[in-house]
């Protein structure tokens, strides 16, 4: 437990310390955003019909971006490989350096996120739905993220192919999420796909650990 | 069972073993599908309600399944691969891969074929199509992640790792005509229930969907026998091999 909270501690440090790694994935969360109205105009009705999918692939892509830098500090400065030879590695350590990923990145997304809604003119209804999606489906995100990640590690210039390999994974929690945020929109129930989305952040952080840490046993040897 | 398969563990013997499946694979399928696609092309009646557009099924139906069993195939291959260490079990992730997209890619296009008598147009985002492009995206991913990789090894083992956790889009592919209500029809063929085809239409099928299975296996041994070949070009029973010529 003590590991577990150090680990915490140390990458909370480090990413304080370089405050970009934080701040850019939000600014670049914003921008996507912003640039919807401007391609495809102004007009509210049609900005609200297409806000949960714009705002869903907004978050889609800024996590995305955010995870090249997951393991990659780590890997050129050899901390990554002291890491694995200690003697508490094991996938609780993975989870906690991943979980610390999803507060550093995911829960300012998700507090940025009511904004992203006010500038596309989501309906009160929806926006809870949104907000309760992003924060049942995003350490899911950021679980499947770090396999892909840990796999493109040792690769360099690894971005679009990081892309590549995790996009795909992450279109079943877009489907459900939006789906959940249309039928709030309606006024539908939408506890199922919310308990859906859970159901796939569960499976996420009990199984990924594991490819995490075998994916970075490659990349570091 | 380990003690009776730890021989095939050695390349030379794998080698030769998956020579003689290959020309059992290799002539079974290319017969099997010359049949099934000639008997359904020409022989069998036309649709009350498609007229003679249905009969691109022999074609789709068998590289569709074949193309969500080749990625399940290859899962089952890393898994063996990452378990037991089983260096020949990555490789033939990396031979299975390319011709998995290559049946998918297949299945996608005859289906976009199919679509356009019948639905009236190429493509819709269905769950079940869109699926299939997954799929396909995520053939792409594991053999572009093998080529980013320097040290090979290392890449096939990477590839397999990514193949094990895309594995769970294989059954939301299945199920997505379950769940989502969507334009595709259900499966026609079920093991376990009558099939919804008259028989006549059902044998070339059936004929077509083995036969398909057997040249992915087929092709993935090319491959594997290939690969085989290349890395271990400094081993004396390559030159063997070569010296043989076969």
């Amino acid at each position: 437990m003590t590991v577990w909270l150090e680990t915490m501690r140390r990458e909370t440090l480090l990413v304080m310390r370089k405050k970009s790694d934080v701040l850019n994935p939000l600014v670049f969360y914003l921008l996507v955003i912003s640039l919807f109205p401007l391609g495809v105009g102004p007009a509210p009705e049609t900005l609200a019909r297409i806000a949960p999918g714009v705002i869903w692939v907004a978050v889609l892509l800024s996590v995305m971006l955010s995870l090249e830098r997951l393991f990659r500090d780590d890997y050129r400065d050899g901390s990554l490989e002291q890491l694995l030879l200690s003697p508490h590695v094991g996938a609780g350590l993975i989870l906690a350096k991943i979980l610390s990923h999803w507060l550093m990145v995911c829960v300012p997304i998700l507090i940025l996120s009511p904004l992203a809604a006010l500038l596309m003119g989501v309906s009160p209804p929806a926006l809870v739905a949104m907000m309760l999606s992003l924060l049942v489906a995003t350490p899911a995100l950021s679980m499947i993220g770090a396999v892909g990640s840990a796999l493109t590690v040792g690769v360099g210039r690894s971005g679009v192919l990081l892309s590549l390999l995790i996009l795909p994974l992450f279109i079943p929690v877009l489907i459900f999420a939006t789906a959940a945020i249309d039928a709030a929109a309606m006024s539908l129930p939408y506890l199922g796909q919310l308990a859906l989305l859970a159901a796939f952040s569960a499976a996420a952080i009990t199984l990924t650990p594991f490819a995490v840490l075998a994916a970075l046993k490659i990349s570091v040897q | 069972m380990f003690k009776w398969l730890h021989p095939y563990a050695k390349s030379e013997n794998l080698y030769r073993l998956s020579g003689k499946f290959l020309f059992w694979f290799g002539w079974l399928g290319t017969i099997g599908a010359i049949i099934g696609t000639i008997w359904g092309l020409a022989f069998t009646p036309a649709d009350y309600q498609q007229g003679d557009s249905f009969r691109i099924i022999y074609l789709h139906v068998p590289t569709a399944m074949m193309s969500m069993s080749g990625y399940l195939g290859m899962a089952i291959a890393a898994f063996i691969g990452t378990v037991w260490q089983q260096r020949h079990a990555d490789m033939t992730v990396i031979a299975l891969a390319p011709v998995g997209a290559v049946y998918t890619f297949l299945a996608l296009f005859t289906g976009a074929v199919w679509g356009k008598p019948t639905w009236g147009t190429y493509w819709v985002w269905d769950a079940r199509l869109t699926s299939e492009l997954i799929l396909l995206f995520l053939y792409l991913g594991v053999i572009a992640l093998y080529y980013a990789y320097e040290d090979k090894r290392s890449g096939a083992r990477a590839a397999a790792i990514l193949a094990m956790v895309g594995v769970i889009n294989v059954p939301i592919i299945h199920y997505s005509v379950v769940w989502w209500n969507s334009l595709h029809q259900g499966a026609t063929v079920t093991v376990f229930e009558k099939p919804k085809m008259d028989s006549s239409m059902l044998w070339p099928l059936l004929i077509n969907i083995v036969a398909f299975g057997l040249i992915l296996g087929a092709l993935t041994l090319m491959r594997l026998r290939n690969d085989l070949l290349m890395k271990e070009g400094h081993r004396p029973w390559v030159k063997k091999v070569l010296e043989e010529g076969r």
